[in-house]
């Protein structure tokens, strides 16, 4: 099955009759990797799902023991738990839609011809090609309370962005609304260029109105491309670690990721972290496989 | 069309460029706050009101490579006079720059960021090349259960790097790669290579078929065809995928958070962490911060026709 066709050459033809066959040279391409893949993220998940049914703790030297599903039971019914997936989902809420808001905004005003688009473009886009934890660090410098330039620039006095719990988790939201709306940007820059000329034209001789215009036209025919956009930013604002991270301690703005890393790495409670590792697991891969699915989708069209 | 521009189209045009030009400004604001920061006199970076304008110095980056000591009493003038203009900028901060016989004492920064160079270049350079055979499999050959080895091969790239950690880390502590460049090299190809293989692959699938076919006729074997017509093809692609793998791997820092604390720490765990209590010097921290994001500024210009495919995994092109 595999090896039939493996390309449109006539397998009886002289050329490929000389050297290594089709079928090895596919092999030797592609099975080192999937074995790599294989051996360093898939061996590894089953490795910590096994650990997931225990009670072993990584800094401890005695024996562990199998229990079964109490690791997800009390995990499931733990409410501190559930007060991480609830700010998670309050993080994602915000800084996603504020992305999306900002994002789109820009390439709408960004979607004409002007001097230095190119230069300005590329400048917009800087943000996002930075290190998170390094982004998070200087920001706190911007949020700093009794000399930072925000607070300065806003009159805010000496407002605690990052210490105050009723704020902390809205100001990595702020912070992850710069680094990543570049990235929504982006992305409807090139459905917004896609769009045919020719309609706006049809459109303008109408005497379509601008909303109009705007919602019966661009919209339907960027939707795809803003889909995944939001998709792919839900995804990893989802799994935000290292910018929250380095931005603030606050328990208000502990987000999954977090508390899993406190978890495995700060209590050493080994087992139970695995747990938790693979109910975020099941969660990210039902929206990567709604992403993949639009992907391929778009990419169709 | 374009030349029947009513008079209202033309000011909603000019309102549009200036709020571009003013967004431009405030998303940049931040980044000249880093970098401005990282050549400012100390006392100016947290001055109230912050300091815009100043006279720049490069003490910052003195201080960010040295290790250095309070002094107890002013120094002896004729030391001073004796000491080069950077160890006279430390002796102007009340300080001294510590020394081993003559040799200055560095800090640690100058060792993490070599960390970071050789842990990113290895494993861009392992990255890329495993993702660009892997590609041309792909996009050459017929593949029973493609889509899904594609998407299994992406859907490792999209794991919590938490997630990874945990097992990794207890497999590591038992073959002791914790805390080795070698250990963080394995799990920056891992991540980076299913990026590697799905961009590859979109510039593998631009590269018509034809070429090989010619080659195969002339006769050339395969393998030879692959080297000599479609490894050429495909240089752009694969320059641009590796600077994508560099960048990630440069940025990278939950695994090397949870992987390293000395000897093979990469920078992004490292900068943050010089924090720690009391009152921090932000200008040195900015120092070091500004270096560490030069790289990618650049590599972002070099990039920038890229960007696109890069973000999208190969998935959408221009």
């Amino acid at each position: 099955m595999a090896s039939v066709a493996l390309t449109n050459l006539d397998p009886a033809s002289r050329a490929a009759a000389r050297g290594w066959s089709d079928l090895t040279i596919r092999n030797l391409f592609i099975i080192p990797t999937l074995v790599f893949l294989i051996v360093f993220n898939i061996f590894p998940l089953i490795y910590s799902l096994g650990y997931s049914f225990t009670n072993f703790a990584a800094n401890r030297s005695e024996p562990w023991q199998f229990v079964g599903l109490q690791n997800y039971r009390e995990l499931l019914s733990d409410d501190h738990i559930w007060s991480n997936f609830v700010i998670t989902a309050k993080y994602v809420i915000v800084s996603v839609a504020g992305q999306m808001i900002v994002g789109f905004g820009l390439a709408l005003l960004l979607n004409r011809s002007f001097p230095m688009k190119g230069l300005i473009t590329t400048l917009l886009l800087l943000p996002m090609m930075m290190s998170a934890a390094v982004v998070g660090l200087f920001w706190q410098l911007l949020y700093s309370p009794s000399w930072g330039p925000i607070n300065y620039v806003f009159g805010l006095g000496d407002f605690a962005w990052l210490s105050n719990p009723d704020s902390a988790l809205y100001a990595v939201a702020i912070t992850d609304i710069w680094m990543w709306s570049p990235f929504v940007m982006l992305l409807s820059l090139a459905g917004l260029s896609a769009v045919p000329q020719h309609l706006y034209e049809a459109a303008a001789i109408d005497r379509a109105g601008w909303w109009y215009t705007f919602t019966r036209i661009t919209l339907p025919l960027v939707s795809p491309i803003l889909l995944i956009a939001l998709i792919f930013r839900t995804m990893e604002a989802f799994k935000t670690f290292d910018i929250a991270y380095t931005m603030t301690t606050q328990p208000t703005a502990e987000l999954i990721a977090i508390r899993l890393y406190k978890q495995a790495f700060q209590q050493w409670d080994t087992g139970k972290s695995c747990a938790l590792a693979y109910i975020v697991l099941i969660m990210v891969l039902a929206i990567t496989n709604l992403y993949v699915k639009y992907l391929n989708k778009v990419k169709e069209r | 069309m374009a030349a029947v521009r009513t008079s209202s189209e033309v000011a909603f045009n000019r309102i549009a460029i200036a709020a571009v030009l003013i967004a431009t400004l405030i998303f940049l604001a931040p980044i000249y706050w880093i970098a401005s920061t990282a050549f400012k006199p100390k006392e100016l970076a947290v001055s109230v009101p912050p300091t815009v304008l100043f006279e720049p110095e490069v003490t910052p980056f003195v201080r960010l490579f040295t290790k250095r000591v309070q002094m107890q009493k002013p120094v002896d003038p004729q030391v001073y006079d004796a000491a080069p203009w950077w160890e006279k900028r430390i002796y102007d901060g009340g300080e001294r720059v510590l020394k081993v016989g003559k040799d200055v004492q560095l800090s640690q920064y100058p060792d993490r960021f070599m960390n970071s160079l050789i842990v990113a270049v290895i494993s861009t350079v392992l990255a890329v090349g495993m993702g660009t055979f892997t590609a041309y499999g792909f996009s050459r050959f017929k593949i029973a259960g493609e889509a899904d080895l594609l998407f299994f091969i992406l859907s490792t790239r999209m794991l919590p790097p938490v997630v990874v950690a945990i097992p990794m880390f207890l497999m590591y502590r038992v073959v002791g790669l914790n805390d080795s460049h070698i250990g963080l090299i394995i799990l920056y190809v891992a991540f980076n290579l299913s990026f590697s293989v799905w961009l590859m692959k979109g510039f593998m699938d631009e590269i018509p078929k034809e070429y090989e076919e010619a080659a195969l006729v002339d006769g050339y074997t395969r393998m030879q065809a692959f080297f000599k017509i479609v490894l050429p093809e495909a240089a752009t692609g694969i320059a641009a995928t590796a600077v994508f793998c560099f960048i990630t791997a440069w940025n990278e820092y939950a695994f090397a958070l949870i992987m390293t604390n000395r000897r093979a720490q990469t920078a992004p765990p490292f900068i943050p962490s010089q924090i720690g209590s009391g009152l921090p010097d932000w200008t040195t921290i900015a120092a070091g911060t500004f270096l560490f994001l030069l790289p990618v500024a650049i590599f972002t210009f070099l990039l920038r026709n890229h960007l696109l495919r890069g973000v999208t995994f190969g998935a959408i092109r221009k």
